[in-house]
C-alpha cells in the first residue's frame, strides 16, 4: 500500500464530524436534546437545530445555567448534550459538572470544540489547554479525544449511546483524515482501547487528538529509513483507559514520547507518566512529554503556533530521532 | 400502603387518595417537631447549620404534609412532585421531614454527618427522598428549571400526538445569601423569558427564597445587599409573592396562588427568622453554621416544647 503524505490527505475538522453525526444520533436517540450557549454555528450544531428545532435549546451566554439545566433535563428523562468552546464548558462550569452532572450521575454529554492551540487567531483566552485535566479528575466522567474526523463520529456515537457522563474534546482546525492513509485508524476505535497506528519497536509516540497526525508522518518517515523503529499509539479514550492493553502496546519499548495539544501537566503526559511509574523498576522507561510546557498559547495561525510551541512535524521528528538515537538505532 | 405516620391532627382522610389533610395547628405542630429533630441531630453531629433549618420548618411542614404529592410510596413514580433543595446546607430540616414521612428510619437522624452513615452533610441523591445532590450554591434554580422545562416538552409532545401528559409541581428552595451567585441570575433570566419556540411557559415551576437576611459572614445587607429583591425579580418577569414564612396560612395561600398563575413562573419570597423559636439563635448570623452544644440543645428543645404546648388553630 502506498501511503499518502500529510499534504495528500483530506483535511477536515473534528467539530465538523460532530455536526455531521449529530442528526444521525438524534434519529437513533429520541431523548437527545442539544443545548448551546450562543455558539451554535461554531460548534456545528446548526444543522441539528434546523432539523430538530424543538430539541434544540438556546441558553444564551450562560454556561453554568446550561450545565445545571441539562442535569435537570437529564433527571427528567432527556439525554442533553451541552456544547460550547472548551474554555467555557467544561472550564467555566466545572463545578456544575462536578456536583450536578457527576455526583448525580446524570446522563449529560459535554461536547466542546476549540480545544488546543488550533483555535489560532482568537488567542490564549480561547484555547482550551486544561480541559482534559479538568475532566479526567472527575469520578464517573468518561473523557474522549478523537484523532480525526472519522474517529470523532465513532467517539460521539459511543459517548452518546453509552449511559453516563461523557466529555468529548474536539477541535476547530482542519486536520488530516487518517482513514485514507491507513486501513487502520478510526475503524479501530473502541471505548477504552488504545491502538497502534504504526508499528515500531524502539520508541513509542503516544498521542491524543488531531495533533497526533502531526507526529504520525515524521514517525513514518523515520521508519522508512530505520524500519519499525517508531511505534505510534493513539489514545482516543483518556478515561476509562484499558491500562493492560496500553502497557501491552509498549512491550519492549524503552523510550516513550507523549504528544498532546494540552498542558503536559494533567493531560496525556501526566496520564502516561502515572501509568508507567506504577510499572516500577522492572521496566524503567524514559518519558518525554510534548505539549504545552506550562504556558498559555497566543494569537497566530495554527501553523505558526505549532512551530512556536514545538508541536510541528519538524520539532516532533527531532525529538523522535533524539530518543531513537538514545534507545539505540 | 400505610398512611403517613404523623402526630399531626388529622381532620379528614380522603380514602381514594389515601392522603391525610392537616389543620393549620396540625401543620404548626409538625413544624415544631421538625425543629426539635433538627436541634437534636445537630447537637449529635457537632456541626451543621441550625439557623435556616429552624427558620424554614413551617415551609417544610406545609410542603410535605399539605401540598406536595411526595411519599415513600411514590418515590420512584415519575408523576411525583419534585422538590429541589438548592441551599443544601439546611438539609437537617429536609432529613427530619423525610424521616417523619417514612422515607428512612428516624434513627438515621442520630448519625447525621457520621462516617458510613446515610445522612451526608449536604443532600445526596442516594438518600431516599432526595432528588438531587446539592450543596454548591447557585445550581438548584437551573436544575429545577431543567426539570420543569422537560415536563413541558413532554406535555407538548404528548399533546401533538393527541395524548395528554400531566406536569408535576416543581418546587425549588434557595437561600437569600445564595443569590450572590451569578448562576442564580442566569437561571432567573432564563426561566421566565427563554427564547425557545414553542415558548414553554414554566408555570409548573415555583421558586421559594428563604429570605432570612443572614449568611455565613453576617447579615445579607452587609455582605452583598440584595434589595430591592422584589423589583429585581419582577423585572426578570417572575410573578412575585412575599409572605411571612412562618405563617401557615400565608405559605398555603402563596403555594395555591403560584399554582393559579399560568402566565409565568412564580417566586415566593418567604420572610423568615433564622433560628426561629430559639431565643438565643434568632436573627443571629453566628448560628448560620454552628451546632448547639448539649446544654444549648436542651435549652432550645425546651423552648420549642413550650411553643408546642401553646399552639392554637387559626
Amino acid at each position: 500500500m502506498t501511503r499518502k503524505s500529510t499534504k495528500q490527505l483530506k483535511s477536515k475538522s473534528t467539530r465538523d464530524a460532530f455536526g455531521e453525526v449529530l442528526p444521525e444520533l438524534a434519529e437513533k436517540i429520541p431523548e437527545l436534546v442539544v443545548l448551546t450557549a450562543d455558539l451554535a454555528d461554531s460548534t456545528r450544531v446548526t444543522g441539528f437545530a434546523e432539523k430538530y428545532p424543538k430539541r434544540f435549546f438556546q441558553i444564551g451566554v450562560a454556561e453554568q445555567n446550561m450545565a445545571s439545566l441539562a442535569v435537570g433535563m437529564s433527571l427528567a428523562g432527556k439525554i442533553p448534550v451541552i456544547t460550547s468552546f472548551g474554555v467555557f464548558s467544561p472550564a467555566k462550569n466545572w463545578d456544575q459538572i462536578r456536583v450536578g452532572v457527576c455526583m448525580n450521575e446524570a446522563n449529560v454529554k459535554i461536547v466542546s470544540t476549540h480545544c488546543g492551540i488550533n483555535v489560532g487567531e482568537d488567542g490564549a483566552t480561547h484555547q482550551a489547554l486544561e480541559d482534559i485535566a479538568l475532566m479526567r479528575v472527575l469520578p464517573g466522567m468518561k473523557v474522549f479525544s478523537p484523532v480525526d474526523f472519522e474517529e470523532t463520529k465513532e467517539v460521539v456515537r459511543a459517548a452518546f449511546l453509552e449511559e453516563g457522563p461523557a466529555y468529548v474534546r474536539l477541535t476547530r482546525a482542519k486536520t488530516p483524515v487518517l482513514e485514507e492513509a491507513s486501513a487502520k485508524g478510526s475503524k479501530n476505535f473502541k471505548v477504552g482501547s488504545p491502538y497502534v497506528l504504526e508499528e515500531g519497536t524502539k520508541v513509542a509516540l503516544v498521542g491524543t487528538g488531531p495533533i497526533l497526525t502531526e507526529g504520525l508522518f515524521p514517525a513514518r518517515e523515520i521508519n522508512e529509513k530505520y524500519p519499525e523503529s517508531i511505534k505510534v499509539v493513539n489514545i482516543p479514550t483518556i478515561k476509562p483507559l484499558d491500562v493492560k492493553k496500553f502497557l501491552g502496546t509498549l512491550e519492549g519499548i524503552s523510550h516513550v514520547v507523549t504528544l498532546e495539544e494540552h498542558q503536559i501537566t494533567g493531560g496525556l503526559g501526566s496520564l502516561v507518566s502515572e501509568i508507567l511509574s506504577m510499572e516500577g523498576l522492572q521496566k524503567p522507561r524514559k518519558i518525554v512529554r510534548m505539549g504545552m510546557q506550562d504556558t498559555f498559547g497566543e494569537s497566530g495561525s495554527y501553523e505558526d503556533l505549532k512551530k512556536k510551541f514545538g508541536l510541528d512535524s519538524e520539532s516532533i521528528k527531532k525529538v523522535l530521532l533524539k530518543e531513537l538515537k538514545e534507545a539505540g538505532i | 400502603m400505610s398512611l403517613p405516620k404523623s402526630t399531626g391532627t388529622a381532620k379528614t382522610v380522603k380514602q381514594n387518595q389515601r392522603r391525610v389533610t392537616y389543620t393549620k395547628a396540625g401543620l404548626q405542630k409538625i413544624a415544631h417537631e421538625l425543629r426539635i429533630d433538627v436541634l437534636k441531630m445537630l447537637e449529635k453531629a457537632k456541626s451543621g447549620h441550625p439557623a435556616s433549618a429552624l427558620g424554614t420548618a413551617e415551609i417544610f411542614s406545609v410542603l410535605y404534609w399539605d401540598y406536595l404529592n411526595i411519599s415513600p410510596q411514590n418515590a420512584q413514580d415519575p408523576s411525583r412532585d419534585k422538590f429541589i433543595l438548592s441551599n443544601g446546607h439546611i438539609c437537617p430540616i429536609l432529613y427530619a421531614t423525610l424521616a417523619k414521612k417514612g422515607f428512612f428510619p428516624e434513627t438515621e437522624l442520630n448519625s447525621l454527618r457520621k462516617i458510613n452513615a446515610l445522612l451526608q452533610g449536604h443532600p445526596d441523591r442516594n438518600i431516599p427522598g432526595i432528588e438531587t445532590t446539592a450543596g454548591s450554591l447557585g445550581q438548584g434554580l437551573s436544575l429545577a428549571t431543567g426539570i420543569a422545562l422537560t415536563q413541558k416538552i413532554e406535555a407538548d409532545t404528548a399533546n401533538t400526538a393527541g395524548n395528554t401528559a400531566t406536569t408535576t409541581k416543581v418546587i425549588v428552595m434557595t437561600s437569600d445569601g445564595e443569590l450572590n451567585e451569578g448562576q442564580t441570575w442566569e437561571a432567573a433570566m432564563y426561566a421566565p423569558r427563554h427564547s425557545h419556540t414553542p415558548k414553554y411557559t414554566l408555570d409548573n415551576l415555583t421558586w421559594i427564597i428563604d429570605r432570612n437576611n443572614i449568611q455565613i459572614s453576617g447579615h445579607t445587607n452587609e455582605v452583598l445587599p440584595l434589595e430591592n429583591l422584589r423589583e429585581k425579580l419582577e423585572s426578570f418577569n417572575w410573578y412575585v409573592l412575599e409572605i411571612d414564612g412562618h405563617n401557615i396560612s400565608e405559605i398555603q395561600g402563596a403555594l395555591k396562588m403560584a399554582e393559579n398563575i399560568t402566565s409565568r413562573p412564580t417566586v415566593i419570597i418567604a420572610h423568615t427568622i433564622p433560628g426561629k423559636g430559639v431565643d438565643f439563635m434568632e436573627k443571629d448570623p453566628k448560628w448560620h453554621g454552628k451546632a448547639p452544644n448539649r446544654e444549648q440543645m436542651q435549652d432550645a428543645v425546651a423552648q420549642i416544647k413550650n411553643l408546642l404546648k401553646n399552639i392554637k388553630d387559626y
